[in-house]
């Protein structure tokens, strides 16, 4: 039952990043969501002071706040300090989490988190802390619920915000030229990434969410050009790496959490080799360009011409 | 205070080794980190740091100890291999590089954490401190660690200062270098090795998860400061040094305290100091700046509209409301009032009964916004085809830049020409 507990959590995860960090790449933000997954740290901290447990509802909102903080902080330093993008995520996510450890450090004695289960989370752990009602009724561990409400929020969020989701990330110029805000939806998404981070973080651990985020749907990216179907891949690839994942580190007896990311890295590499999409075996100069594609880039050629 | 002293006076010598130590280790990086910063590959570092974790582990899995000699040399590999990985990702397939980089460092350090576990779990007892690689132990660098990792460091330092004009280059023009014969493949394989090899030795004081910090925050802080790659270079290793010795000497007064996050901490805050109170780049100077320039363009508009006003009723010196200043162009009308008081004290305009009035100087200012504008649609119009109907929203803004020489040159190929291409008359 522990196994099923364990694998059950971490698959509600792994869907609630994944179909989220499709949009990320696509988004060309995979580094944003790194940065968010850091710098969620002191405000997870800060409110576990405050609310003395780490799976508050309150806890989630708060720390999602210093999610959106931090994107904002990343755009802030990159127009107005006009600092390159790349060294304002860095600066951002690294000055956070130091914060947030120094803040363990402090508060050693009230915080029950330490800077190893901040890494790579206890998921071991899901099937101890359970939720029990007052009647004394036990209703299974705590975790699966959270995890259960934040994938029910994402895919809501997913499908009821699906053309806009759609439209923001593949043509923001037409979304808002049709009166979508594109920046309403950016800081929505980030706000999704934010929660579902902090949510997580008690299983996977800050730093593990990030390849729940990227590599899934990185791999889905390549079976297909669809968003729709890029989804379903993403889910079903994240099933499969929680499953597999767990037995891994029954296998070697090692972290649960870096199990699954080892087995999500070894289907990226296996579908990375033999997807007809990339080009593995052959030479970057030898690709044959299609007679379609040619005229296309000619077209293009001819577009930015005129644009001159 | 006393503490402070006892620190400086260095009679301890364990605290000479771990200020040397710190000194060096956080200085080799940032001065690596600034050439990355400088390529704009700043979050490779973050990458590298991450994948030489699994290198660490699979070297002590290998040996069974932690000889320092052996760790970098695994760091090495993995930390080479990720960049390898990277590169091959974004070349073969249709994945851009911050999901490359993404990738490559969630999962070279899932791996990673999954070696650590499962070495802690064996229950070989000279795994004790393997973890410290994670968060960094600056402090605690001590004996033939200290040596080895020092020796490192310099070797780094010494690296960069000897090829310093040949990194310039290519971190601001790989064509160039190439053109003149440099060989860029090379000097770039240099960059890459001196990155791995100072991830390697960085995450001993700061460890795998804040390395990123070393490599950038300290360039990013320098940048500020200077446009001379030079001393961005040696500033960055300065701020980087200062930020080692502070986090040494806080773990050394609290031992508790964990050094990695500290000396980031102390660096973030140097930098974001930076960020904002820099003069010329920082984000106050360049708001006044900003707020000046919208000022002086404010300014010359009003003179403008109100030398127009003056052309279609042939009277420049006509009293104004500033309802007839608004029916002509929208000026916010909080700024349009402090702006017209402004142009008073400046003698530009005469205030009388709430009417305003140019003075001479006022004209004579006026006329050359106008000039300038209407020469500036006349040579967008002439010299570069453009539509005239397409000219006014660009010379709208050049208006208030043009400097004398630009004026001069601009009455001299066009020779004082009359009218611009809306038949307006020239002003001169």
């Amino acid at each position: 039952m522990d196994a099923f507990y364990i694998i059950l959590t971490a698959s509600l995860f792994s869907i609630s990043c994944g179909l989220l960090g499709c949009f990320l790449i696509l988004r060309k933000m995979a580094m944003v969501g790194d940065a968010i997954s850091h710098a969620v740290l002191p405000g997870i901290v800060i409110a576990f002071l405050l609310t003395g447990t780490r799976d508050s509802f309150d806890m989630i909102v708060g720390a999602a706040l210093l999610g959106i903080f931090t994107t904002f902080l990343i755009e802030f330093f990159h127009k107005r300090a006009r600092l390159q993008t790349d060294a304002a995520i860095g600066v951002t996510f690294t000055w956070l989490f130091a914060l947030g450890v120094i803040l363990i450090s402090v508060y050693a004695g009230q915080v029950d988190l330490d800077q190893e289960c901040v890494l790579y989370g206890e998921i071991a752990y899901v099937p101890i802390d359970l939720w029990i009602t007052e009647s004394g009724q036990i209703l299974g561990p705590k975790a699966i619920y959270i995890a259960l409400i934040m994938l029910i929020i994402n895919i809501l969020f997913i499908v009821l915000g699906y053309r806009h989701l759609h439209l923001t990330t593949f043509d923001p110029a037409f979304a808002a030229s049709i009166g979508i805000s594109v920046s309403l939806w950016h800081y929505l998404l980030m706000g999704a990434v934010s929660m579902t981070t902090v949510a997580a973080f008690d299983s996977v651990g800050a730093i593990l969410v990030v390849a729940l985020f990227v590599v899934p749907p990185a791999t889905a990216y390549l079976l297909t050009d669809k968003l729709k179907p890029m989804l379903l891949f993403t889910a079903l690839l994240s099933v499969a790496v929680s499953v597999l994942g767990y037995y891994l580190a029954v296998l070697l007896d090692g972290s649960i959490a870096g199990a699954i990311v080892t087995v999500a890295g070894i289907i990226f590499a296996l579908v990375f080799i033999f997807s007809p999409q990339t080009r593995v075996f052959t030479s970057k100069k030898s690709i044959q360009i299609s007679s379609d594609e040619t005229s296309m880039i000619l077209f293009n050629h001819n577009i930015t011409q005129g644009n001159d | 205070m006393e503490q402070l002293k006892t620190f400086f006076s260095f009679a301890d010598p364990n605290i000479v080794s771990v200020v040397v130590g710190a000194v060096l280790l956080t200085a080799s990086s940032a001065v690596v980190g600034t050439f990355t910063f400088l390529k704009k590959k700043a979050l490779v570092g973050d990458a590298v740091a991450h994948a030489v974790l699994p290198g660490i582990c699979l070297a002590f899995m290998l040996a069974g100890n932690k000889n320092p000699l052996v760790l970098i040399i695994g760091a090495f590999v993995t930390g080479w291999l990720s960049l390898v990985v990277m590169d091959f990702i974004t070349e073969r397939s249709k994945i851009k590089e911050d999901t490359a980089i993404a990738l490559v460092l969630s999962v070279s350090f899932g791996i990673g954490i999954l070696l650590l576990t499962n070495i802690q779990h064996s229950g070989n007892a000279a795994q004790t401190g393997l973890e410290s690689f994670l968060f960094g132990k600056a402090a605690a660098l001590v004996g033939q660690d200290l040596v080895v990792f020092s020796i490192v460091a310099i070797i780094l330092i010494v690296l960069v200062a000897f090829f310093f004009k040949e990194l310039k280059l290519i971190a601001f023009d790989e064509n160039f270098a190439k053109a003149i014969g440099l060989p860029v493949k090379g000097i770039n394989l240099l960059l890459t090795s001196l990155t791995v090899l100072a991830v390697v030795t960085g995450i001993q004081a700061v460890g795998v998860v804040l390395m990123a910090a070393m490599l950038i925050t300290p360039a990013a802080a320098a940048r500020f400061w200077t446009n001379d790659v030079l001393i961005m270079t040696l500033l960055a290793a300065f701020l980087g040094a200062f930020a080692g010795l502070s986090g040494a000497f806080i773990s050394y007064t609290a031992p508790s305290m964990p050094t990695g996050p500290w000396i980031v901490m102390i660096i973030s805050i140097i930098a974001l100091i930076s960020f904002f109170f820099a003069p010329k780049r920082g984000i106050i100077f360049r708001s006044y700046e900003q707020a000046r320039l919208q000022q002086t363009i404010l300014q010359e508009n009003v003179l403008k509209e109100l030398y127009r006003l003056g052309e279609i009723d042939d009277d420049m010196f006509r009293a104004r409301s500033t309802e007839e200043l608004v029916a002509r162009r929208h000026f916010p009308k909080g700024r349009l009032k402090t702006t017209l008081r402004r142009l008073c004290q400046q003698g530009y305009l005469s205030q009388d009964d709430g009417l305003w009035q140019l003075t001479n100087e006022g004209q004579q200012k006026g006329k050359r916004t106008v000039k300038l504008h209407r020469l500036w649609e006349l040579y967008l119009s002439k010299y570069m085809r453009i539509e005239p109907d397409h000219v006014h929203e660009d010379a709208e803004t050049i208006e208030h830049v043009i400097t004398p020489e630009i004026e001069a040159e601009l009455e001299r190929i066009m020779d004082f020409p009359d009218r611009d291409p809306h038949d307006s008359k020239i002003p001169y």
